[in-house]
This record gives C-alpha cells, sequence and structure tokens, in this order.
C-alpha cells in the first residue's frame, strides 16, 4: 500500500492511516480509491480486526476528488459519447461508481467504523467521513472546515454525500452545504449533530478507538429498519412543502443556469425515495449527467485549475522566479487606496500609505480599522489579529517613509500631471528595484511611463472597487515593462490572494473594455423599446449578476457622462454615436446619477428599488409589441460581451483564454456557468458561434460583428483552448519541477515530446525539461 | 351520435373546511353516498340501469382514497352493477366527471351513467396526495412550478388588475350569493347532510359572508406575499416565466380567493332513450364540452382558450351563451376571463361563486354545472357554458342547452 497504512493495536481496532507520499494533501485519486476498495476488503475478511478508525497523517485530513486526472476522464468519455453514447456512459458510470461502492463497503464492513478528522475535510475528504459509523473533529485545529464545494465548480458531491449528509441534517440544513458550499467549523459540526464530538488532536485517534469499542454493533442509521428521514421525506407532511420549496429557492438563485444545482435537488429527492444502495446509484448517475455538460467542464477548468494555475503565476514570464513582497507603498488614501492599503495588510505585507496630508492618510487607514473592527464584533476575528493587520499600515504624509518598499500602487486621482508628478517623487526615493505601479483605470500605462525616469519598472496595477471583495486584479505593461517588473506585479497579486491577469497597454484595459459593451448593449435595447424589466431580467437570467441599467447606476451616471463628453472632445469627429448617449444626456441633465443620489433608471427608497417609471420615454419608436423573447435578450447580451473579449484576443490584448475567462468572471461577472466569456464561445461552438453573432449583427449592429481571428477558426471549427491551448505553452521553473512527484514531472515531459518514464533519473528529466523550454 | 341529458343534479351544502366547519364531522363516503342516495330517491331510480359511477376527487388518498366512486356506489345501496370511477382533473374535477359520463352516453358505450364529484378539504388537505408536480425536481425546477396563488396574483399584474379591482368581484360576488340564497334559487339542488342519527346537520352553504364591504376586505392582508417573495420566493420563479414584469403585485387573500370547504355533488346523465324508459324528464341537454392545457406558470387562464374550443365545436359565439360559469377559484380569473372574451359582468357567475360559497376542489364542477340547469329554468334562458380553471394550466368547459 502507498496511499495508506494499517495499524491493528492490542485490541483488533485497526488505525487506517490515508497518507499520500510527495503531496502536501492527500486527495482521492483512482490510485487511491483502488487502494481504498483492496484495503476495505481486507478489514472486512480478517477476523482479527473488530473495529476500524480513519484519520490523516498529514495535517488536513483530505481535500477531496483529484479535478486535474478527473478532467482527464472527461476527454476519454467525450470521444468514446460521439460513436456510443450508451456505452461511454455506462464505462463512465463503473468508473464514478467505483468510489461510493468502496465507501460503502466500508460502511457495511459489519465492524465500527469512526473517522477521526484531524483537519480539513472537503468534498470526498468530508464524505468519507460520512461513510463512517461516528465522526470525531479536532477541536484545537482552525483549519479544520468541513465543506463540499463540489457545486462551486459545477459538480456535486458524487461520493454519498447527497444522500448521507440529508439523511444526517435534513434536506433544508443540508442544502445551504451541499448547494452552496457552506463550510462548517468543527463547533458547527457537533452542535448541528453532523459530528460525534469535538476532541483536542491527541486525543483524537484514542477517543475514535475507545467509541469502536463501545460500539461494536454499530451500523449507519439510514441502514436501521426504522431510520426516519429528519425533516420529512418528500411525501410526508412535513417533508412535502420542504422539498417544493426547495426548487424554487435553487432556481430563483440558479436561473436554471448551473445544471449541478438541478442535479444536486434531483439527487437528494430520488434518493430519499429508496434505500442507502439505490441511492448511491442514482447519485453516480447524476454526478456522471454533469460531467457530460459542457458548463461542469467549463466551471472545473475555469474555477478549478486555471484559477489555480493563474494563482500560482501561469503569467510569469520565462527566466523569472517567484519573490516576495514585504513592504508596499499606496500613494493616495481615497476610496480605492485605503482598499488597496487594507488588503495588502490583510496579507502580511507592511503598508505604508501616503497622502497629501496626515489627516488624509488617517482617513484611509480607518477603512482597515473601520473593516477589522467589524470582524472582531461579528465574532470573524480576534482583537489581536485584528491589531496586528491595523497595525502593518503607516499613515503618514512623509514621502521618505517609501524609501524601503519593494513596490508602489500609485491611486490618485485620474490626473496625468498629478501622477507624473508623484511619479518623479517616489522614484527620488525608493530603491533600484522598487517597481511603480498604477492604480489608473483609464489612462495608458505608456503615457503614464513617460514621467518615469526608469519606465521598464514601471507597470499597472489596476484593481477593482470595492477592492477588499474584487477578485480581479489587471496587471497592464506599458511599452517598455520589463519581465522583472510583471514577475514583481504577479509576486504581489498572488500574495493578495487575487486572480492576476497580464493584458496590454489599451484604451479600457480588458475588463473595463468588456463590460462597457453590457451596459452599452443595455442602451441598445432600452432605445430600441424593449421593456426595461426584461432588459434587466434577462441580462440576469444570462447569468450576470446584476442587469445593466442597474450596473450603470452603481457605475454613476455623472461619471458615464463626464467619460463620454470626455472622449467626444478627445475622438472629435472619429467618435461614434451610440444610442446611449442621448440617454446618458437626458438622465444627467434631469440629475438621475444613480444610486449615490437615490434616482437614476431605478428610485431607490432605502433597501428597496424599482425600475423608474419613466423609461419607456427612451424607446425612440416606441416600446416593441410584443416584446422579443427572453432569449433574444440573453444572447445579446452575452455576445456583445464575449465578441468584445474576442477581439482583445485578436487584437493582442490577452494572450491567453484562461485569463480572458478568469477576468471576466471575477472582473465583472460574467456568466460563471459558461466557464467565462472565451470559454462561452468554445461551449457554443466557434461556427455557431459566428453564425449567431452574425444574425445579431444583422439584425442590432456592429457591436455583434466578430473579429477576422474568430471567423477564421469558425471556419475550421477551431476552438480557442485549442488555438491557444494554455497546457502546451506553460513554463516550468527548475523548483518548481523539482517539488513535483516524478509521476508528474514525467508526464509534462512526455506531453512536450520527450520520451522519460518514471525509471529515468528525475533529475535527468527536469533537465531535459529545461532545455526543451529554452 | 346519441345526445346526452341531464336528468337530475344534487349537491350539498358546503361546509367550512375546517375542524369547526359543520360537515368535518361527517365522512367523505357519508357525504357522497347522501348523494347517491337522494339522486336515486328523489328519481325513483333503477339502480340496476346505471353503467358507471364517475367521481371527481382532487386528493383521492386516506377517507377518500381507493376510488371513492365505487365504495359510495356500494355504500348508498345501488345495484353492484354500477360500477365506479375516481378521477382526477384537479379543480375541474367534477366537471370532467360530468363530460367522460356524457361521452359515454354519446359514444352508445353508455346509457346512464351518475356523475360529479366529493371533496372533504377539512379531513383530507390540499397535498395530501404528494405529487411529483410538487416534488419531484426534476418537474418543479424544470418546470417553473409556483402555487395557484402566486399564478392568480401573477394574472392581475399582467393583465391589470388592482387591489380593487378583485376586491370588488369579491363583494358582488357576496351579494350574488346571499340573495340567490335568500330567494331560494339554489332549493331544487341541495340536500341538506344528515350526521350520524339522520338528524340534519347541514342545510346551507355556511362559507358565506353576506355583509361583506370594501372596508371588510380592505384589511386584510395578502395571502402570497410570504411564498412569493420570502419563503421559499415563488415569485422569482413566475418571473423567470414573465421577465417582462419587474414584480408580482399580491392583490389577493382570503377574501377575494375560493373559500376551503368540504362537500359533494352528483349529476344523473343518459341518453334520450333510456331516460324515457325510466320515466326521467331531460332537464337540459350537453350540447359540447372539452378540455385543453395552456401556460403552466400563470396556470389559471386555461378557461379563456377552452372557450374559445368548445364555441366553435358548438358553432357558437361568445354572444349566443346566455349565461357563463367560471368558477372563482381567484377573483383575477374571472376578470381576466371576462377581459379576454368581453363579457359583461351581467351574465357571469349570476348567483354568486365559490368566493362566496367555497370550492370543494373534486365537487365544484358538477355543483355549478347543477347550479346553471336551475338557473336556466328560473330566468328562462337557454343556453350557459360551465368552466373551470384547473392546476398545470388546464381548462374544462362544458356547455349545455336547455330542452
Amino acid at each position: 500500500m502507498e496511499h495508506f497504512t494499517l495499524d491493528i493495536d492490542v485490541d483488533g481496532i485497526a488505525l487506517v492511516t490515508f497518507d499520500s507520499p510527495g503531496r502536501s494533501m492527500n486527495v482521492l485519486s483512482d490510485a487511491v480509491v483502488t487502494e481504498l476498495g483492496e484495503l476495505v476488503a481486507k478489514i472486512t475478511e480478517d477476523e482479527a480486526v473488530k473495529g476500524v478508525v480513519v484519520t490523516s497523517g498529514k495535517s488536513a485530513f483530505c481535500a477531496g476528488a483529484d479535478l486535474e486526472e478527473m478532467g482527464g476522464h472527461f476527454a476519454g468519455v467525450q470521444k468514446l459519447m460521439k460513436t456510443d453514447p450508451e456505452a461511454a456512459k455506462k464505462q463512465l458510470f463503473e468508473k464514478v461508481f467505483t468510489l461510493n461502492a468502496a465507501f460503502r463497503a466500508l460502511e457495511t464492513c459489519g465492524k465500527p467504523v469512526a473517522a477521526a478528522i484531524n483537519g480539513l475535510a472537503l468534498g470526498g475528504g468530508f464524505e468519507l467521513g460520512l461513510a463512517c459509523h461516528a465522526r470525531f473533529v479536532a477541536s484545537d485545529n482552525p483549519k479544520l472546515k468541513l465543506g463540499l464545494p463540489e457545486a462551486l465548480v459545477g459538480l456535486l458531491p458524487g461520493a454519498g454525500g447527497t444522500q448521507r449528509l440529508p439523511r444526517i441534517l435534513g434536506l433544508m440544513n443540508a442544502a445551504p452545504i451541499l448547494i452552496q458550499g457552506k463550510q462548517l467549523t468543527a463547533k458547527d459540526a457537533v452542535s448541528q449533530g453532523v459530528a460525534t464530538a469535538a476532541v483536542p488532536q491527541v486525543e483524537l485517534v484514542d477517543t475514535a478507538k475507545q467509541w469502536v469499542k463501545d460500539n461494536p454493533k454499530a451500523k449507519a442509521p439510514w441502514d436501521a429498519p426504522k431510520f426516519r428521514y429528519p425533516g420529512g421525506a418528500p411525501y410526508t407532511a412535513q417533508g412535502l412543502p420542504m422539498f417544493a420549496g426547495s426548487s424554487a429557492m435553487v432556481r430563483k438563485e440558479s436561473f436554471g443556469n448551473y445544471p449541478a444545482m438541478g442535479n444536486i435537488l434531483k439527487s437528494v429527492y430520488e434518493g430519499a425515495l429508496v434505500p442507502m444502495d439505490a441511492a448511491l446509484r442514482i447519485e453516480s448517475r447524476y454526478f456522471c449527467d454533469l460531467l457530460l455538460r459542457p458548463e461542469s467542464a467549463n466551471m472545473v477548468r475555469s474555477l478549478f485549475l486555471s484559477k489555480q494555475a493563474i494563482e500560482k503565476g501561469a503569467a510569469r514570464p520565462a527566466g523569472q522566479e517567484p519573490g516576495d513582497i514585504k513592504k508596499v507603498g499606496v500613494i493616495g488614501a481615497g476610496f480605492m487606496g485605503a482598499g488597496v492599503a487594507y488588503v495588502s495588510a490583510r496579507a502580511g505585507i507592511e503598508v505604508v500609505l501616503v497622502d497629501r496630508d496626515q489627516e488624509g492618510a488617517d482617513k484611509g487607514k480607518q477603512f482597515t480599522i473601520d473593516e477589522q473592527t467589524k470582524r472582531v464584533k461579528r465574532g470573524k476575528t480576534t482583537q489581536e489579529k485584528a491589531d496586528a493587520i491595523i497595525n502593518r499600515i503607516e499613515a503618514t504624509a512623509d514621502y521618505a517613509k517609501l524609501k524601503d518598499v519593494d513596490l508602489i500602487v500609485e491611486a490618485v486621482f485620474e490626473n496625468s500631471e498629478l501622477k507624473a508628478k508623484i511619479t518623479k517623487m517616489t522614484e527620488e526615493i525608493i530603491g533600484d528595484t522598487a517597481v511603480f505601479g498604477s492604480n489608473t483605470s483609464t489612462i495608458p500605462i505608456s503615457d503614464l511611463a513617460k514621467a518615469s525616469k526608469r519606465p521598464e519598472n514601471f507597470i499597472g496595477v489596476h484593481f477593482f472597487s470595492p477592492v477588499h471583495k474584487m477578485m480581479l486584479v489587471e496587471i497592464i505593461k506599458g511599452e517598455k515593462t520589463s519581465d522583472y517588473a510583471i514577475s514583481r506585479a504577479l509576486d504581489y497579486v498572488i500574495k493578495l490572494r487575487k486572480v492576476p491577469i497580464v493584458v496590454e497597454d489599451t484604451r479600457g484595459f480588458y475588463a473595463n473594455r468588456c463590460v462597457m459593451r453590457y451596459i452599452q448593449e443595455g442602451y441598445n435595447m432600452l432605445s430600441e423599446g424593449v421593456k426595461p424589466a426584461l432588459i434587466e431580467n434577462g441580462a440576469k437570467m444570462a447569468g450576470m449578476p446584476v442587469g445593466p441599467l442597474s450596473l450603470q447606476d452603481e457605475v454613476a451616471i455623472d461619471l458615464a457622462y463626464k467619460v463620454m463628453t470626455q472622449t467626444k472632445a478627445d475622438l472629435g469627429d472619429a467618435y461614434p454615436e451610440n444610442k446611449g448617449d442621448p440617454i446618458i444626456e437626458a438622465m444627467y441633465g434631469a440629475e438621475r446619477y444613480g444610486r449615490k443620489n437615490g434616482k437614476g433608471f431605478y428610485v431607490y427608497n432605502g433597501r428597496e428599488k424599482h425600475l423608474w417609471e419613466e423609461l419607456g420615454q427612451f424607446a425612440v419608436d416606441g416600446l416593441q409589441e410584443p416584446q422579443p423573447d427572453v432569449s433574444e435578450i440573453k444572447d445579446r447580451v452575452l455576445y456583445a460581451q464575449a465578441i468584445e473579449a474576442a477581439r482583445t484576443m485578436a487584437e493582442g490584448i490577452i494572450h491567453d483564454p484562461r485569463e480572458a475567462d478568469l477576468g471576466s468572471i471575477f472582473g465583472w461577472g460574467f456568466a460563471p456557468f459558461t466557464g467565462g466569456a472565451i470559454s462561452f464561445i468554445d461551449m457554443v461552438g466557434t461556427a455557431a458561434f459566428v453564425k449567431r453573432a452574425d444574425e445579431l449583427s444583422k439584425a442590432y449592429g456592429v457591436q455583434f460583428e466578430v473579429p477576422s481571428q474568430l471567423r477564421d477558426m469558425a471556419e475550421t471549427g477551431e476552438l480557442y483552448y485549442q488555438k491557444f491551448n494554455p497546457a502546451a505553452k506553460s513554463t516550468y521553473t527548475k523548483s518548481a519541477l523539482n517539488k513535483m512527484l516524478e509521476k508528474d514531472v514525467v508526464k509534462i515531459a512526455n506531453a512536450m515530446g520527450i520520451s522519460a518514464t518514471v525509471d529515468d533519473l528525475k533529475k535527468d528529466t527536469v533537465e531535459k525539461i529545461l532545455a526543451k523550454q529554452a | 351520435m346519441a345526445d346526452a341529458y341531464i336528468f337530475d343534479a344534487v349537491r350539498t351544502p358546503r361546509g367550512k373546511g375546517k375542524k369547526n366547519g359543520s360537515l368535518h364531522e361527517i365522512t367523505a363516503l357519508s357525504l357522497l353516498t347522501q348523494q347517491l342516495e337522494a339522486l336515486r330517491d328523489r328519481n325513483d331510480l333503477d339502480t340496476s340501469k346505471v353503467d358507471d359511477v364517475i367521481m371527481g376527487c382532487v386528493s383521492p388518498v386516506a377517507g377518500q382514497g381507493a376510488d371513492i366512486a365505487r365504495a359510495a356506489s356500494i355504500h348508498a345501496n345501488y345495484n353492484e352493477k354500477a360500477a365506479g370511477v375516481t378521477i382526477n382533473r384537479f379543480c375541474a374535477s367534477g366537471l370532467e366527471a360530468v363530460n367522460m359520463g356524457a361521452a359515454k352516453v354519446m359514444s352508445g358505450m353508455s346509457d346512464m351513467v351518475v356523475c360529479g364529484g366529493i371533496e372533504s378539504m377539512s379531513r383530507v388537505p390540499m397535498g395530501s396526495d404528494g405529487g411529483a408536480m410538487v416534488a419531484d425536481p426534476n418537474f418543479a425546477y424544470e418546470h417553473y412550478v409556483v402555487p395557484q396563488g402566486v399564478s392568480a396574483d401573477l394574472i392581475a399584474t399582467r393583465h391589470g388588475f388592482t387591489r380593487d379591482d378583485c376586491d370588488a368581484y369579491a363583494v358582488e360576488s357576496q351579494k350574488r350569493a346571499a340573495k340567490s340564497w335568500e330567494e331560494g334559487r339554489f332549493k331544487k339542488s341541495i340536500v341538506p347532510v344528515k350526521d350520524q342519527l339522520g338528524v340534519t346537520i347541514l342545510d346551507h352553504d355556511e362559507h358565506m359572508r353576506p355583509g361583506t364591504d370594501m372596508q371588510s376586505l380592505g384589511s386584510l392582508n395578502p395571502a402570497f406575499i410570504q411564498q412569493g417573495l420570502m419563503m421559499p420566493g415563488f415569485d422569482y420563479v413566475a418571473l423567470q416565466k414573465y421577465p417582462e414584469l419587474e414584480k408580482i403585485n399580491h392583490v389577493h387573500h382570503a377574501g377575494n380567493s375560493s373559500g376551503i370547504v368540504d362537500g359533494a355533488g352528483a349529476v344523473l346523465i343518459g341518453s334520450k332513450e333510456m331516460g324515457e324508459a325510466l320515466g326521467l324528464k331531460a332537464r337540459a341537454r350537453i350540447k359540447a364540452f372539452g378540455e385543453i392545457g395552456s401556460e403552466p406558470t400563470i396556470m389559471l387562464t386555461g378557461p379563456e382558450y377552452i372557450a374559445t374550443k368548445v364555441l366553435k365545436k358548438a358553432g357558437m359565439e361568445v354572444n349566443d351563451i346566455d349565461l357563463y360559469e367560471l368558477n372563482e377559484a381567484f377573483a383575477s380569473v374571472v376578470l381576466r376571463f371576462m377581459q379576454a372574451h368581453n363579457i359583461d359582468h351581467g351574465k357571469i357567475n349570476v348567483n354568486g361563486g365559490a368566493i362566496a360559497m367555497g370550492h370543494p376542489l373534486g365537487a365544484t364542477g358538477a355543483m355549478i354545472l347543477g347550479t346553471m340547469v336551475d338557473e336556466l329554468e328560473r330566468s328562462d334562458k337557454e343556453t350557459s357554458l360551465i368552466t373551470l380553471c384547473v392546476g398545470g394550466g388546464m381548462g374544462a368547459a362544458t356547455i349545455i342547452e336547455r330542452v
């Protein structure tokens, strides 16, 4: 056995310790599942074994399935689906059911089984615990969380989670864990009855062993004949309204866009009506169903695999090594600067927060104090930790304090002269290796870099508002920005645990450019006589977090007016008239600025808001009768954005479809079920996408004209993830390769066309990879 | 094709569908049995000539489960040859039973049938029979299922009926029902319900509130806000089907929706020949009938479409009908029907309806059919169209004419 150790004590209690070699975290790979199956068979047969305790040899218990490996399974099955779908589905089911079968065999091995959950247990890890007859959790490991995050990446808990958890908690209490990925602390787990008891780590295994000894006849409650489904099974007076309501609650959130959410409900419902063995087969079928849907594959790719790769610095230029950012200078303590200071301090970075005067700087720091005070009050952190974060920020008006920072984030007003002045002042003080980042959202980085005496160290670090909530940071390359500066900016963003994407210098960069198309399409429809409610609801049904009119209200209409008049002035005759221009002018003229003054496209009344009744006036030819089908609205908003993203790919503004996808999801909330704006095009298929875009372009205008790159791809049906295959162009540093398992290094080598096996020396294989990359 | 004739119709008074309702003490079996007995006795009916007893029931479980029609037929001492079948087309079940019976007669396969319905809502609450339609996410999640109250409010929102419109309609329903009782318009059909000792326990519709006015209705809170907006939020489901609406106006409440009541009804239907052979006088002829499905989320607009369909079948126009009877499930259902077909309020639900007297789900269709037979005779009119909105987006209707 490679992944488990088995240690039978004098009382006949088998201690099974999950401890995969060479990995920091236990995951349920194919190899692990096979070995677990063998192990359970052995435990069942061995008469000397009187009971079982399952624990982990790592600080965490188990992080769940190996999603990367699972991605490989999709691919094989997808191929067979084309020729023999029934065989493909059977094959997939057999594969998927193995894990359920192994856990069920453990649960029904005829001996008492207790889990000693010493740390984090997610997904399959938590489900392994649920398949045990009792669960003991460590009371003194703050990192211990129990959760089922599968739905967040478009999957369902497919190792009994949709069956066992609701049989413990009932549908209503299980739903937030199953569907929203809510995690339980050790304390929650005990109070809700998910765990038997919480004890200190040192006593964990002994406590579990004692329970096994005390309960020689233990079996799962659902295997007892008198078992009653908590909260009521579907067809009971108590359960019926719960099950009936659950469909509505989930549809409200999902708009029917997330197949995982629907399948979780279906699996829970259908499973609740049959005994556990049948229930697990039903669950595995619904799991397989998800694997066969593009939404799940796209969500796993973008929200898990790509996100992980990007957060580890996939965009780091070749030859640059990762480094640490210990201290940053934030210049400008307004709303953005205060937010940047806060997230930096929270990430353990020393911050010098500079403003024109001490009062301004203090005001910026106050944001961190307020946020942390709130968290202490809500019991989310301790005063000590909060103080540590607050004390990391030095608020000052003295530029001299910036002398030993690793990186600057300039966040002053959008004024080129002011920024130039600050650049010069700052560069007088900071060290030669320090990188100067500007948080501008509108001014080209290359223009700002003209004020710099070392433009190679000048870069854009574009945060989104509110900084502490928005995950995306655009790293903007100016003409002269060096690979070193990019690498340092990546170091910084990675340390903030945000998602960095590297973008070329262009008006609006990436995210703002695309989101403008979204808002404009809202204006176009309003002008063409689509009912405002249909625009807003249609956009949300398409998967957007808020409607375009609502978003414009948040951004503020007076700001839109200023940007519009400035752009008109800048471009002169080259300015393209938009259908939204007269709307913006009229709204601005009527002092309807948006949420900030309580009136915009919506009327605001405390926490309530409703569409302004007089928006019909903007329909140039009156309201359309009949109104278009909502599918038309959904296509318009999604295509307008995706086509703009395609343009940025075609123009080389963005280089990697993963960055475009993550930028779209984390920058402006582009329909996450699609996997992002570029994955959306791949999901539709480039040929079908272009065909539809051409129809939209003919009906509604040039915003739907696709770039020639995409049109060329459509000719052959080539997809973005084929043309710009990220796996093919990853580069690996020596240190990264050395940290990997040998078999993974061999896989990478093989993918690059290098002949290598695990029998070769790992060192040699690494050298070959580095040589090939160079 | 043979004609199907209505020879007689009886119904129970409607008891409040609660624990303190007069009929709560009477079993569903007894309610229905008493109607079958009355129908037989007042017509001196040779029940060996009855081919089938077809009864509508929406929650056919517990005391009204296991084919209550057959049980009541035997229990009423009908000839054992009179079979029995229980059917469910939700709120139109009672009318559907009549239509199915008529179809049997018209096809010549049956000569005499007893049709009707039963619902003891106080004993078998709505939803007692469960149902994939509400509980199974394969259906409910995929097909935008919302409860009828939210659908009724959706109709009001979409077609522009205010709370005042609905309340005014309800006040009129109460007024008409009270007047009808005062004038004895229902006396031909009403068969008082006896208790276990054979003593009359209820002889009038006890759900009515004759003094109802705009002011008293104004004090009632909308009934469907909680489930619409809060838990579980059915409005958001309905709006995904009707995204051109920003929100749903919740205008319905206990006072302008149909009452929950207990009751049963039965109608004697047969061929001309069998009627003559048994010495029965035909009171009306069934001219046409039908059923239809429509959009299931708004659910309750089916009457509009089935009226069009069945009028066409009968070769008639909207104005050829003297009296319309549309079950008052919710005020907006009737208001929308009148709006869609431009029907004067003076021609529809002339004796009040379920808002005043209650809606014993499976029985209502047969009851209001009987009401129309009586009213055509009383007011000396010729034709009536009876219709009901139905769960799942359906509608059913029957056109009758006096003979």
